[in-house]
């Protein structure tokens, strides 16, 4: 109750004064925010949930909490919001637009959907990667592919994310980027994997096609000394 | 790679996992550690002060001291730490820069002791973050000042190459660096002086010719006048042809203010010349005279502060503005009062609106000629009101408009300080972060033969100065590069490729592999015959190239190895130094990328026809993308 009038005699005053500055606004309502700050679960307990070492989950905090303090204005615990997770993952990539297919990663670590990444979901999410077995990791592959979750890709899903690793490589590339190559890889994505050819591949055919592929496999060991 | 998000590496690698499955090429070999250490804890000592990090921290940044090998330079073997032998109050900025990613600097330390300990390390100030940029830029303008202050004394000796023209041109601009500047200079203050006092004093009225009213002096005088006057327009005339001649650019001379003074100080003295007999226009003539008062402005080169006041004007020309029409309104709401007020008295001066904008003006700004009183009671009292507001619009904007001149002038100046600043910083940033991305590529194909060469020795040899992470970030753009089937190339060889595509696509043939294609890259017009044709490891398993083609392959290690045997540090040794190697392609076209799929193809297509191919299938130009 008391905070609904605070605000409400908030946006008095800014009604009343036209001419309020922005900058002072964005300040208290940040401050505002701050105080509802998000602290991680307790490491032993994370341990538990997942099959890092104390040590890795060390490394993998610090590393976390920092970003949160380097951006600007940004609620400098616990969460990660999408604009950060762009920011952070189009540092890597100065060649190329990885926005979209940063967005497809947010959406894919943030389980429960609430707009932000903890650290909980992060590590649950690096540990099925990381630690996984190759099925975990083909599941969660899966996951990230079907933007709708509704349990099978379907050509535009895969399009998207075909675009948008695609857009990472910018537009300095060799050979010459043409328009339908995402187009034509997913085409030959789709003939490898949908085996009944009925126009999407749900996850029993893409576990099962990408089991018979060895390239996929040996790149799926990859991921075992990442960290 | 940039820095800051080192700590987000396993993460990026880790969202790799979305490519996988997508790929049709196998992905490339991870870098590994050889011996895989734990975060550990490293003590820099400096100057007596301990400090401790985490590895980690150092190597976010590796093209500093810090991050790099350099600072093994530093080690100390007994006592296990890194020693240096420098300020440990700027050590803690410095340490601070690789812990939150800023760079700060603090307004206490000398501006020149803190950029010393900043080469040192090895860190570009243009890093320092926003809060204190300003504050690093100013002082160091006033410390670059101060040092040019003191050099400008030992300048003035003439620099024995110029011309004659630019002599002239630096006396004109600057009369202490020579005698001749200097008399030049007090020659030209005193005639222009001597012509404004002839100009004041002409019209004084110089006793009494008998039999006649007073006359002016000029009028009795006129012939010493005429030659005074005379004397000083040639020597003004001479003047603006010197400066004329002088200047480096004539064009923008003639548009300057200066050089519009004097045009119109001397200009009427010869219109006046033409036109003196001329009956009907000589009332103009007489006008023209006025302009003379012009040559007062010449004193502007003589004096900064008038320059200065100029400027100010200029630049508050808005406020100036304002307060012009708020003057305007307030003269023309109470000329009205007072004129109906008025004009009921008989004998009113205030005959019309207009006429008493006069009386308006004279009692707004208090000064009360006296010669239009109103004489009716409500015009007093309107009147009074006219007087007490004049005080308060004239009195209340004049301050705020003379702390908006120094406000806004010292405003401009800094608008426009940071303006060109930030382009420079800018442009200086772009370029360590392009050398971030050209070192992948450099790498890529410098490096890319580590994976051939299974040979640990090898190996260490070369990776040793690439730290981990960028060899891991190396990695996950390869892997992107595999997934997607195409290359990251630097701007010059899009280009170059953008205008070969235009000239000659290479079909897509849909073949496989085959066995001794050679890959070039995008500049492989320009390479040189050092291509060896080297074994295509696509086809077989990508791990053990060495197995399936050793003789080539040595041959070809051989080869590789009298270009390209250095260490790879992409990080402390610049591009630059990269340019000078014995091998210097255009862009730096390197000798594998072997996981392309290449089809032998006849010198025929390839798309440049004065391409140097002295063995056919040694030197394939075109490299053609097949897909599975």
């Amino acid at each position: 109750m008391k905070a609904k009038n605070r605000d409400q005699s908030l946006s008095d005053s800014r009604e009343l004064d036209g001419s309020y500055d922005q900058l002072t606004d964005s300040v208290e309502d940040d401050f505002e925010l701050s105080t509802v700050c998000h602290r991680p679960e307790s490491m032993d307990k994370l341990q538990e949930q997942t099959k890092f070492t104390k040590k890795e989950l060390q490394v993998l905090y610090r590393g976390f909490k920092n970003v949160g303090l380097a951006s600007f204005m940004e609620c400098p615990s616990g969460v990660v919001n999408e604009e950060t997770f762009k920011t952070i993952y189009s540092q890597f990539f100065p060649q190329g637009d990885s926005s979209m297919y940063a967005h497809f990663l947010f959406e894919a670590f943030d389980t429960n959907k609430n707009g932000s990444v903890s650290f909980e979901d992060f590590v649950f999410g690096l540990s099925i990667i990381l630690r996984g077995t190759i099925n975990d990791r083909l599941n969660w592959a899966f996951n990230l592919y079907d933007l709708n979750k509704d349990g099978c890709i379907t050509k535009e899903e895969m399009l998207d994310i075909m675009k948008s690793i695609y857009d990472m490589m910018g537009k300095y590339t060799y050979p010459t980027m043409q328009d339908d190559t995402p187009r034509e890889h997913v085409e030959s994505f789709f003939q490898k994997m949908d085996r009944n050819k009925d126009g999407v591949v749900t996850i029993e055919e893409f576990i099962e096609s990408c089991q018979k592929d060895e390239n996929i496999m040996q790149s799926m060991q990859l991921f075992d000394n990442v960290i | 790679m940039a820095a800051g998000v080192a700590a987000w590496l396993p993460f990026a690698r880790a969202a790799a996992i979305g490519w996988m499955p997508v790929a049709n090429l196998p992905m490339p070999v991870a870098p590994t550690e050889k011996n895989k250490r734990q975060d550990e804890l490293i003590i820099l000592n400096v100057s007596g002060r301990r400090f401790q990090t985490w590895k980690n921290t150092l190597d976010r940044y590796p093209d500093t001291l810090l991050g790099s090998s350099e600072k093994e330079f530093f080690y100390n073997e007994e006592t296990k730490e890194y020693f240096f032998d420098r300020d440990p109050d700027v050590f803690r900025s410095v340490l601070n820069f690789y812990r939150t990613g800023k760079l700060h600097y603090p307004r206490y330390e000398c501006i020149s002791s803190y950029d010393e300990e900043l080469s040192f390390f090895g860190i570009i100030p243009e890093i320092i973050g926003d809060c204190c940029y300003e504050e690093y830029k100013d002082r160091k303008r006033e410390n670059a000042e101060r040092l040019m202050d003191d050099q400008e004394d030992n300048k003035d000796s003439k620099l024995p190459n110029m011309t004659f023209r630019e002599t002239m041109w630096r006396a004109f601009e600057n009369p202490h660096t020579s005698t001749m500047a200097l008399v030049f200079y007090y020659v030209t203050g005193f005639f222009i002086a001597i012509s404004v006092i002839t100009n004041v004093v002409e019209t004084v009225p110089c006793g009494t010719v008998p039999n006649q009213k007073e006359v002016p002096c000029g009028e009795r005088y006129t012939v010493a006048f005429f030659c005074m006057d005379t004397a000083c327009v040639m020597i003004f005339t001479v003047e603006y042809l010197m400066r004329l001649f002088a200047a480096p650019s004539r064009y923008r001379f003639m548009r300057s203010v200066m050089s519009i003074i004097d045009v119109v100080a001397i200009l009427p003295y010869y219109i006046g010349l033409v036109m003196t007999d001329n009956e009907d226009v000589s009332g103009a003539f007489v006008t023209l005279r006025v302009f003379r008062v012009f040559r007062i402005f010449k004193f502007s080169r003589h004096s900064q502060g008038l320059r200065i006041l100029g400027y100010t004007l200029k630049s508050c020309a808005s406020e100036l503005g304002f307060l012009l029409f708020s003057l305007t309104m307030a003269i023309i709401i109470f000329a009205t009062v007072m004129f109906y007020a008025e004009k009921g008295s008989s004998s009113s001066k205030f005959t019309s609106i207009p006429a008493s904008f006069w009386y308006t003006i004279v009692t707004m700004t208090t000064l009360g000629y006296g010669d239009m009183v109103p004489k009716t009671i409500a015009g007093k009292i309107f009147g009074s009101i006219c007087s007490l507001s004049g005080v308060l619009v004239i009195a209340l904007p004049v301050p705020v408009i003379v702390s908006n001149f120094s406000r806004i002038y010292h405003q401009n100046q800094r608008a426009d300080k940071r303006r060109a600043q930030k382009k420079a910083r800018l442009a200086r940033i772009r370029i360590s972060k392009a050398g971030s991305s050209n070192a992948f590529l450099h790498s890529k194909r410098n490096g890319l033969f580590n994976e051939a060469l299974d040979s640990i020795e090898e190996e260490q040899r070369l990776t040793k100065s690439t730290s981990l992470l960028e060899s891991q970030h190396h990695h996950l753009l390869h892997c992107l590069e595999k997934t997607t089937n195409h290359e990251f190339v630097d701007e010059q060889c899009y280009q170059q490729s953008y205008l070969e595509a235009g000239q000659n696509y290479p079909s897509r043939s849909p073949s496989l592999s085959s066995q001794d294609g050679v890959t070039g890259t995008c500049c492989t017009r320009r390479s040189k015959k050092r291509h060896s044709p080297l074994p295509n490891a696509s086809a077989p398993a990508h791990m053990h190239p060495l197995t399936h083609h050793p003789h080539t392959h040595q041959h070809g290690l051989q080869e590789l190895s009298t270009i390209h045997i250095q260490p790879l540090s992409t990080s402390r040794s610049s591009l630059n130094m990269r340019v000078d190697e014995p091998a210097p392609l255009n862009c730096q076209s390197g000798q594998i990328t072997t996981a392309i799929i290449s089809i032998p193809t006849p010198p025929a297509t390839t798309p440049e026809g004065d391409a140097h191919p002295p063995a056919g299938p040694a030197l394939q130009n075109v490299v053609k993308v097949s897909a599975l």
